[in-house]
């Protein structure tokens, strides 16, 4: 038997996933769950859109309304589930990969309209379902199949991009901070307009593998020692490797698209009714 | 109530598009395509619907998507490269079975190509622009009336037939200004969305005996799984090759076993005809004209237009080609409809080509000399 939350957000007869042993999606799955029930969000009303990607395989044991998109295309296409029907919640869930590289124009662009979304980024440092090559999040100088020697590249700080974009609620913690992420979560869910989670996860099969880190216990204390908690106005100097955790930006004064756009119906309306 | 009005090609498909219930577009700006965006963001709020302008053409289709599979019918328009763009969503439409209709105003060339010339040479890329074998519509309008009726019958296929619909006007029709006649609502068919009320046992893809399947909107009191991935009956994805060719094959089989819906041509005089001109959009305007002068002169010549080129009606022009002696093909491409003329003929007729690529159109002169040339004795 399962937990009751898990039973109600869960495609149980869909279980076990596809995911490897020691993968952190199947926590991070857990996490969004929980935070669904503690909300009490109905499945009926929530749809859940993912990418292509190890974590985008998520929606299928997701039990509510759920779509699989094309590689990155997740937050074009929730964009137009959210502007046709505003009264549902909607929930993007995307890899680094699929976030930060082939969909990182979507992110940008839903960030800017504050499209009232919940996206979350389950960010395992790696392009994982092809089985370990670089992908924009992964740190200087680590070892993937692309990058025998170490990646010469820096990862994206997508918290900040997402900033300057325009999102209205940024947060970030890890699957070893998972009480932590579960109150984040729920917070963005809570924030009307673009809310933006990233989750770093633990990939000990393609990314800890090459980097002396096979063992899933290594890959969270990996994720547990590299966490800077945020605090405003202290911010420092950090290692490719570190990451700020905790709620990293928030503002409740800025309308989301969806209401802009109703107030905007109703002006031209008025205006018709008027000149006719 | 029904009126005529002076519009643009553009506007009436626009219009088309309001009438047939479309309450959601998101495009990206690219000439000679942008009039529809422009005007559909003044008039779609006024029937409270949404007009979103996407950061390019990839998220444009994604947006439609997304809006119709939350149950709001859904348009975007594009030209050329916005249409290449395109490709990578407008199979997941396919594979999704869910209704789109996609409007590709041509212009000239490859690439950028001539972006405010005219041109038909995405009559391939319609059908095959998507990687593997996948169902699509697509239907070419010839002029302002044809913009608007055209649309709401790509409106109409998507619905029936779930999958997306294509309209391919060039960059003339896009642009031409003539009258066009709105009708009344409820004069011209519209379908609206169908859900069932039950499905069997979560089956949400099940076939029914005419090929079509009818998923659930998001939000509609079943909780779907939509994928890209080849997926069972109940849309979870799968690898059985036994599921996943069935899959596959279903798919592509609803256009062939709905085939009569979607056959529509303009044909003149063809019955007796030895050679007839057959052409597409604008262009078959021009073929029209020249039929009928050649008619007067006392050849028997006709005229044969697709208004749905795919599926290509091969049914007609195969019948026609056992009493044709020649077909001349006139098309601004080197050859896309010729092409599938001559597979269809099968070599029972001769099949001319007129072929122009310079961003202009085929002008009477042109086609009257083309039609003189092909020998009486073809």
């Amino acid at each position: 038997m399962h937990e009751a939350f898990v039973e109600k957000y869960a495609r149980t007869g869909h279980l076990p996933t596809i995911w490897c042993p020691g993968c952190g999606l199947g926590t991070a799955m857990r996490i969004l769950m929980r935070a669904l029930a503690d909300l009490e969000i109905d499945p009926g009303r929530l749809v859940v859109v993912s990418g292509i990607g190890c974590s985008s395989r998520m929606v299928g044991y997701l039990d509510c309304n759920t779509v699989h998109t094309t590689h990155g295309r997740a937050l074009a296409v929730a964009t137009g589930i959210k502007l046709a029907r505003p009264e549902l919640t909607v929930v993007a869930a995307m890899g680094d990969g699929d976030a930060a590289s082939i969909g990182g124009n979507h992110l940008i662009h839903a960030a800017r309209r504050n499209l009232d979304i919940t996206t979350l980024v389950l960010n395992n440092s790696i392009y994982g379902m092809t089985s370990g090559q670089t992908s924009p999040m992964t740190p200087h100088e680590a070892v993937t199949t692309t990058a025998p020697l170490g990646n010469l590249e820096h990862k994206f700080h997508l918290c900040d991009m997402v900033r300057g974009a325009g999102a209205t609620y940024i947060a970030r913690a890890s699957t070893y901070h998972h009480m932590l992420a579960g109150r984040l979560l729920k917070e963005a869910l809570r924030h009307r307009g673009f809310a933006f989670v990233e989750l770093l996860t633990q990939c000990p099969v393609y990314f800890g593998r090459f980097n002396r880190m096979s063992n899933p216990s290594d890959m969270l204390r990996w994720l547990r020692d590299n966490a800077v908690k945020y605090v405003p106005g202290q911010e420092k100097e950090l290692r490719d490797e570190q990451f700020y955790i905790g709620e990293l930006f928030r503002d409740e004064t800025k309308i989301d698209y969806g209401e802009l756009l109703r107030q905007l119906r109703e002006l031209v309306r008025s205006r018709e009714a008027k000149g006719s | 109530m029904a009126h005529t009005v002076l519009l643009q090609g553009n506007e009436a498909c626009a219009e088309g598009a309001v009438y047939a219930g479309c309450r959601f577009y998101g495009g990206y700006p690219i000439t000679p395509s942008s009039e529809i965006a422009e005007y559909l963001s003044r008039r779609l709020p006024l029937v409270g619907g949404t007009f979103v302008q996407m950061e390019d053409e990839i998220a444009s289709i994604a947006s439609v998507i997304g809006a119709s599979m939350a149950g709001v019918k859904a348009m975007t328009a594009t030209s050329g490269p916005g249409f290449s763009l395109m490709q990578e969503n407008l199979d997941l439409a396919a594979v999704t079975e869910t209704p789109v209709v996609i409007v590709n105003s041509m212009r000239g060339g490859p690439s950028t190509g001539l972006p405010t010339a005219t041109g038909q040479g995405d009559l391939m890329q319609a059908r095959w622009g998507s990687h593997s074998d996948h169902p699509v519509v697509a239907l070419a309008p010839a002029g302002a009336q044809e913009m608007f009726d055209l649309t709401v019958r790509a409106f109409n296929i998507a619905e029936h037939l779930r999958l997306p619909v294509v309209l391919l006007p060039e960059a003339v029709v896009s642009h031409i200004r003539e009258a066009v006649r709105i009708p009344d609502a409820g004069e011209m068919e519209v379908i609206e969305r169908h859900q069932p009320e039950s499905y069997d046992g979560g089956r949400f893809f099940k076939r029914n005996e005419h090929g079509l399947a009818f998923p659930p909107t998001l939000g509609g009191g079943f909780h779907p799984h939509y994928t890209g991935l080849a997926h069972a009956e109940d849309g979870f994805p799968t690898s059985d090759p036994e599921t996943a060719g069935k899959f596959i094959e279903g798919l592509n089989l609803k256009v062939a076993a709905n085939v009569e819906l979607l056959t529509d041509y303009e044909a003149e005089a063809v019955d007796d005809a030895e050679l007839i001109l057959a052409s597409f959009g604008v262009t078959g305007r021009a073929c029209q004209h020249v039929a009928r002068i050649l008619r007067e002169q006392g050849r028997r010549v006709g005229y044969f237009r697709p208004r749905i080129l795919w599926p290509f009606p091969e049914a007609r022009l195969r019948e026609l080609s056992r009493t044709a002696r020649a077909f001349l093909v006139a098309e601004l491409n080197l050859g896309q409809m010729r092409l599938e003329v001559e597979r269809v003929v099968c070599g029972r007729a001769r099949v001319v080509g007129l072929h122009k690529v310079d961003g202009t159109m085929l002008e009477i002169d042109e086609v009257l000399a083309a039609a003189s040339e092909v020998p009486a004795d073809a």
